[in-house]
């Protein structure tokens, strides 16, 4: 058997397969007591509320978080293609992000915004803000996103860098000759040219955001307040490991899976096909 | 469930480490949740264990915060390498009575070794607290604390309140934040930790009124919620008001409210005893006072109830482990050892002995305060309202509960529907645990 079937075999098929048949049991804690419950765990967890609101939560906050940590790298990317000096140092100090772990961007954050003692939590209060993500599932919401997009900026500005570069000097000379503005020689071609740059990055982003931000969640909120920032990813850890019900999770966890397919799936079908890679 | 694999792999691994370096003596593993201070105690205490015989060696091993430790236990049984003491903090003790299949009686284990377990030489309140409800003692009572009242002496001075009289009752601790606050003496005036432990688990214990059902689940069997009675209801509701303004601060769950009193921003707070030390590191000029009672409440003050962790043994392991194992209760049994555990810890001693012999040495007249977590758990006689509580699935309910009192203290629900919702979600949730 070819090496990276077996770990294939290992490293994916069997865990999945585990988690498939765990999603069908009944359990408690310790293994003792087992039953065998087809799709009932799948049947409660579909009707439960609390699911519902995680999916709406980790959509809201997916596509946020992609959204913000995109159009911000784009810009940051496009401003330090125009820099005439120290080009080399801006791009190392915005790539410097991308080395933190996401449980510690998630602590720095949640002490810069902590309502006691956070200091830009201070500013916002000066400013007439009532800022309170302990209560407030908006605020939470909002310091959530800003943690997991600021942790993802820099690898995306690097993309863009590296896309920016790629784009001929001449087509833009050209326009340019032509008496195409700067917006406009962005829009028309800049932007086109990037879109593989672009799509790739829409890929990479929404799975970090979906799978990747666990640490982040685990960090600055735990799911709260309510469960206001409980992501589908949290719930199966807050489920399986906290409240042990082993069950629910491992359904949970299958129903995620079964998401990443899907997701991966139209995406290589469907948006793929709009991109062109000149 | 791969995490499981995985944990389970590890310790695997682990135990495979500690038992090749085994000789002629028995190893015997501690899986313990303590860090900072608490964790030197661990290892002082195990250290002057194995120094104190040679038949065992006694092996701690920190295994992450007390939710973790649990977890770590749990998968390791399941992958047949379950150390032989798990440390699981009281919240799981639920948890590990309905795994009869998987644990050793901490009564056996003495008695199979050979030794008379005398119960009544253990405070009351904590061995009930760790028994099955004919009165076998299930797990070992090793770190136990009770919620009490501390207070920032220098913003009481400037609010114009009694230094030396701190509140107890829940309406007169409402007058002096609200004094607190409109004095601007702080910013807010009362914060509290665990308002799910402090707040319904001790509040209906403190004021002898029912939490639950079943003896507030010690009975077992078919548990129901009790907390939105009108008693719990109109505390809320006064905690809510105080919300609004910010006399009251709301800090988190667990005991990241201890940061805001730490800051100098509340006046008033209430928190387990076990956090006594960072209060004590922090110089503040504090006081301490009992638990805050409800005047409306006919019994009150009742007693509190034991928080903190106990001892769990694993069973299916060697006569030869078992041995060891008790032999490490008796030791942890001696007044001795107990009195060092209370007075480095902060947290309460489990023998009457060590309690004596502490009150003996002037230890609580140099240390004022130290001794009512004691006196509140062992005042009465506990009623069935107030021996603890016990479901096999409190950690979730607790979550119930916590989301819950969240969305009431954020303005978008009253008490009445806070508790209302958290007794019907947390019922369901119980029924179904119960079914597994």
């Amino acid at each position: 058997m070819a090496p990276q079937l077996a770990i294939t075999l290992v490293f994916f098929y069997w865990p999945a397969g585990q988690a498939l048949y765990q999603s069908m049991l009944r359990q408690d804690p310790f293994g003792l007591r087992t039953r065998f419950v087809w799709f009932a765990n799948f049947r409660k967890v579909l009707a439960d509320p609390a699911y519902l609101n995680s999916i709406q939560v980790t959509v809201v906050f997916s596509l946020a978080t992609a959204i913000v940590a995109m159009v911000v790298a784009l810009l940051l990317a496009v401003m330090a293609e125009k820099a005439v000096r120290g080009k080399g140092l801006y791009r190392t100090l915005l790539i410097w992000p991308y080395a933190v772990a996401p449980a510690i961007a998630g602590m720095l954050w949640l002490f810069l915004f902590n309502p006691s003692i956070g200091s830009l939590a201070y500013v916002l209060r000066s400013l007439g803000i009532a800022w309170d993500p302990l209560l407030n599932g908006t605020h939470a919401m909002i310091l959530l996103v800003s943690a997991a997009a600021w942790k993802q900026i820099s690898y995306n500005f690097l993309f863009f860098v590296a896309g920016l570069q790629a784009v001929p000097k001449t087509l833009i000379e050209a326009a340019a000759m032509d008496g195409a503005g700067e917006t406009k020689r962005f829009w028309t071609i800049v932007f086109p040219l990037l879109a593989p740059t672009t799509f790739f990055l829409l890929v990479v982003n929404t799975v970090y955001a979906l799978f990747d931000t666990f640490g982040i969640v685990h960090a600055v909120t735990g799911g709260g307040p309510g469960k206001a920032t409980e992501t589908l990813v949290y719930k199966v850890y807050n489920d399986g490991f906290v409240n042990l019900i082993l069950g629910d999770s491992a359904a949970q966890s299958v129903i995620l899976m079964a998401i990443v397919i899907a997701l991966t799936a139209i995406q290589f079908r469907y948006v793929e096909r709009k991109v062109h890679y000149g | 469930m791969k995490f499981f694999g995985f944990a389970a792999g590890a310790a695997a691994t682990l135990t495979l480490l500690s038992t090749t370096s085994a000789f002629a003596v028995t190893q015997i593993s501690w899986w313990h949740a303590m860090t900072g201070a608490n964790a030197e105690v661990v290892d002082k205490i195990s250290k002057d264990f194995n120094a104190s015989q040679s038949d065992y060696e006694l092996v701690p091993v920190f295994k992450g915060t007390y939710p973790e430790t649990l977890n770590a236990g749990i998968a390791a049984f399941r992958a047949g390498q379950a150390p032989d003491i798990l440390q699981v903090f009281d919240v799981g003790t639920g948890v590990m009575m309905a795994a009869e299949g998987a644990i050793k009686p901490v009564a056996e284990v003495m008695t199979g070794a050979g030794m008379t377990f005398d119960k009544s030489q253990y405070l009351p309140g904590i061995v009930g607290y760790y028994s099955k409800p004919d009165g076998t003692m299930l797990s070992f009572p090793y770190n136990s604390s009770s919620p009490i009242l501390y207070y920032n002496k220098d913003i009481f001075q400037k609010a114009g309140l009694d230094v030396n009289n701190p509140p107890k009752t829940w309406n007169e601790v409402w007058e002096a934040a609200k004094k607190i606050k409109t004095s601007g003496a702080a910013s807010c005036g009362y914060t509290s930790t665990w308002l799910t432990w402090i707040h319904l688990e001790n509040f209906a214990a403190w004021n002898d009124v029912s939490w639950a059902t079943q003896q507030n689940g010690l009975a077992g069997g078919d548990v129901e919620l009790k907390i939105n009675a009108p008693i719990f209801v109109n505390h809320f509701q006064a905690l809510a008001d105080l919300a609004k303004d910010g006399t009251f601060k709301y800090g988190g769950r667990t005991s990241e409210a201890k940061q805001i009193f730490l800051a100098g921003e509340c006046g008033i707070f209430t928190e387990s005893s076990g956090g006594f030390g960072d209060i004590v590191k922090s110089g503040m000029n504090y006081g301490i006072g009992q638990l805050p009672y409800d005047s409306d409440a006919k019994g009150a003050p009742q007693n509190t109830t034991p928080g903190g962790a106990s001892l769990w043994v694993f069973g299916a392991k060697s006569d030869e482990q078992y041995k060891g194992v008790a032999a490490f209760f008796a030791y942890l049994s001696k007044t001795d050892v107990q009195e060092y555990l209370h007075q480095k810890s902060g947290y309460l001693p489990v023998t009457l002995a060590a309690y004596e012999a502490t009150k003996k040495s002037g230890f609580y007249d140099k240390n004022p305060g130290r001794e009512t977590p004691i006196l509140q758990m062992t005042g009465k006689a506990p009623t069935d309202n107030s021996k603890g509580v016990r479901l096999p699935n409190l950690p979730q309910v607790r979550d119930i509960q916590n989301e819950e009192l969240e969305k009431m203290l954020a303005g978008q629900q009253t008490a009445q529907q806070a508790l209302d919702n958290a007794v019907t979600r947390g019922n369901a949730a119980i029924k179904e645990a119960l079914e597994n």
